[in-house]
């Protein structure tokens, strides 16, 4: 534009406009918008991939870039990770539409909840504490049937307080109604976020995707990621293709509730709400073709035909189980890995196919009660005649010793009693003598 | 079957027991190998409390976390030992049978009968280093003890090169991508400002390094497969 044709409000010649600056301003979403869009299957099947050695919030970073993410909700306090700063970077460079700090928890996971509701992709990532004080929240994600992909890098949830991993908190989130995948390392939690978006927007789903692992140990670490061009991202969420049609803000009145009898207190309510519960269930396991489609299976077996010995983990514990291996393998132990990938759905067929020769299970976890342990053993019942160890297990933000998880494979085939495990732990039909009810009843 | 060492360094604000780690960890990788460190303090201060874990192979590493139960323990400073300066105590906790204890002391320090008594049960070889003093021998001053260290270290466990070490003490001193706190980034300045150049502090080091090395391999501590190491002409940056 010349400086001749500058003119004033009222059509005024200016004179005191400065000239024109020449556009040398980079516009800082100038990449962003250079992404294309791929299919799902190319992105996670064909397209290929180069390696990087980042930390496991960088990993869910660059997942969220390739995601085509509508809205983030960041709630930043200790413990947290440092994914949802990270993501804001993101909002910054024009690869998330939306962002911003929620006042809490409570309020960020309800925000989710509109957000996804109102048909727009949907990304948080809380820890600890924070996902117990927005539990109510999540947990009603999956009755409204909301696609949204959340992260969860579990730290300590118990009182005296501590910042430290401990998956606790994962015992929570199983009995939600929403799919939970546990990452082993920062490789997982960059292929979990993506697949998740995918998985949880089928619209036989249309549920919340929970990407948990061990806080600190994944997302403070660094580890080798193998990813896709950044200049590619995965299709937009489209909200027509849900289960249950999006909330309509544009034609009032909107209706906030699902399906408003559901609310009230009569013989219908029982029922609605029970057929809703079940179709929740039913989606949950609807998603088992999709997580072999895209992720390659609920778990992943290595060496388990001629095992003796099967060490079954999921998250850092199977990371942990990898080394245990080694050394059991250099002592001539006959011992496989199976590494439990998605908790919800569980892989309760895969498991039964894979364990019925085993003679020992030996499940270590970073928790004190065991919930991973308690899954295998209600999955293998009656399918397998292996003694199952509960253990080793480490909390508090302990690091686990591969020597304990060594120990419990050499203890458990021997038959010498274990110093790490609780005989109450010890479960399986060679384990049921009466030493170990006998300690079971002492110990409740 | 892997080579693998599992190894626990312990020592005290100020001597560069993180930094010090970093450059065997990143030496390993150097030479073909496969290293994870997990620096582990409590606030930075100048003798306080500081460990580090380092794990170095020649196959992939899963493991994660502290380590527990370790081939080897790296002792940098007596006062670990005597003032119970340590997040392990007593020192030794955990050391695996045959395990190596290398510690930075002019001979042999005497330990309480007790831990002397269970070093010696597990069959502990205990290996006194005079680190320190040989970092004021060759480079003038004791900020080098932890570069002894590492050249002793590095012939020990055979996974690495005296050329690799010199590579990675380049990558921390020249490289742009290491990110330092404040604390240590103080402490470089004034090792710098003791070296009119950096080109000086990284020769200081690298001869505190080969020195390290040589010690060990002339006192039969080094991996079969480890030779002395003679200086060539001067290093380039």
């Amino acid at each position: 534009m010349s400086e001749a044709q500058k003119t004033g409000p009222q059509s005024e010649p200016a004179t005191s406009v400065s000239p024109a600056k020449a556009e040398t301003k980079k516009d800082p979403h100038a990449a962003a918008k250079q992404q294309k869009v791929v299919t799902p299957e190319y992105m996670f099947l064909e397209a290929p991939r180069t390696k990087e050695f980042i930390t496991g919030s960088e990993a869910a970073k660059e997942a969220i870039r390739r995601s085509n993410v509508d809205l983030a909700i960041a709630y930043p306090i200790t413990p947290q990770s440092e994914t949802m700063q990270l993501v804001g970077v993101l909002y910054g460079e024009g690869y998330v539409k939306e962002y911003y700090r929620g006042e809490e928890e409570v309020g960020v996971m309800a925000a989710i909840a509109g957000g996804s509701r109102a048909g727009v992709r949907c990304y948080t990532a809380t820890a600890g504490p924070g996902t117990l004080r927005g539990l109510e929240g999540i947990a009603s994600w999956p009755g409204h049937r909301l696609p949204v992909v959340a992260m969860f890098t579990c730290r300590v949830v118990n009182a005296p307080l501590a910042i430290q991993p401990d998956n606790i908190e994962v015992s929570y989130l199983l009995n939600c109604g929403m799919i939970v995948f546990h990452a082993e390392n920062q490789q997982d939690m960059y292929d979990f976020t993506l697949a998740g978006f995918v998985i949880s927007e089928k619209n036989d789903v249309t549920l919340p995707v929970g990407v948990c692992c061990d806080g600190f140990f994944v997302t403070h670490a660094r580890g080798y990621v193998r990813m896709q061009d950044r200049d590619m991202k995965l299709p937009p969420r489209e909200p027509w293709r849900g289960a249950v049609p999006v909330l309509d803000a544009e034609n009032p009145p909107a209706r906030l509730s699902r399906d408003a009898p559901v609310q009230k207190s009569n013989f219908m309510a029982y029922n609605i709400h029970a057929v809703w519960q079940q179709e929740v269930w039913a989606a949950v396991e609807r998603s088992r073709k999709y997580i072999n489609q895209y992720m390659g299976g609920l778990l992943t077996a290595e060496n388990v035909e001629d095992a003796e010995a099967i060490i079954i983990a999921s998250g850092s514990a199977a990371a942990q189980s990898r080394e245990a291996v080694r050394i059991c393998a250099e002592k001539g132990i006959k011992i496989g890995l199976i590494k439990v990938r998605s908790l919800r759905p569980f892989p309760t067929q895969e498991l039964r196919k894979l364990c019925g020769k085993a003679k020992l299970i030996v499940v270590p976890e970073f928790n004190y009660v065991g919930w991973l342990a308690k899954e295998v053993a209600t999955a293998i019942y009656g399918f397998s005649n292996a003694k199952i160890i509960g253990g080793p297990r480490v909390y508090g933000g302990q690091s686990m010793p591969v020597e304990l998880i060594v120990d419990e494979v050499e203890s458990g085939l021997t038959g010498k009693k274990s110093t790490n495990v609780a005989m109450s732990q010890v479960m399986g039909a060679s384990a049921a003598d009466h030493e170990a009810m006998g300690h079971f009843m002492r110990s409740i | 079957m892997a080579t693998r060492f599992n190894i626990r360094m312990a020592g005290v604000g100020g001597q560069g027991v993180v930094t010090g780690s970093h450059i065997l960890s990143t030496a390993v990788i150097h030479a073909g190998g496969e290293s994870t460190i997990v620096p582990f303090y409590g606030s930075e201060k100048r003798m306080a409390p500081v460990e580090s874990y380092v794990r170095v192979s020649d196959e992939p590493i899963y493991e994660i976390g502290e380590i527990t139960f370790p081939h080897i323990i790296i002792i940098f400073h007596p006062q670990v030992i005597t003032h119970g300066k340590s997040y392990t105590m007593p020192f030794y906790f955990g050391l695996k049978e045959n395990g190596i204890a290398l510690i930075n002391n002019d001979g042999p320090m005497k330990l309480h009968r007790d831990q002397a008594r269970e070093l010696e049960e597990r069959h502990a070889k205990l290996y006194y280093f005079p680190a320190t003093k040989l970092s004021l021998e060759v480079a003038g001053m004791d900020l080098a003890t932890n570069m002894a260290l590492m050249g002793c270290i590095g012939a020990i466990t055979g996974l690495t090169s005296v050329e690799a070490l010199e590579q990675s003490v380049k990558d921390r001193f020249l490289g742009k991508g290491f990110v330092v706190s404040g604390g240590t980034a103080a402490l470089d300045s004034v090792v710098e400002r003791k070296f009119k150049k950096k080109q000086e502090l990284i020769e200081k080091n690298v001869a505190v390094i080969r020195a390290g090395w040589n010690y060990a391999v002339d006192h039969g501590w080094a991996a079969p497969s480890v030779k002395r190491s003679e200086a060539t002409e001067s290093v380039t940056a």
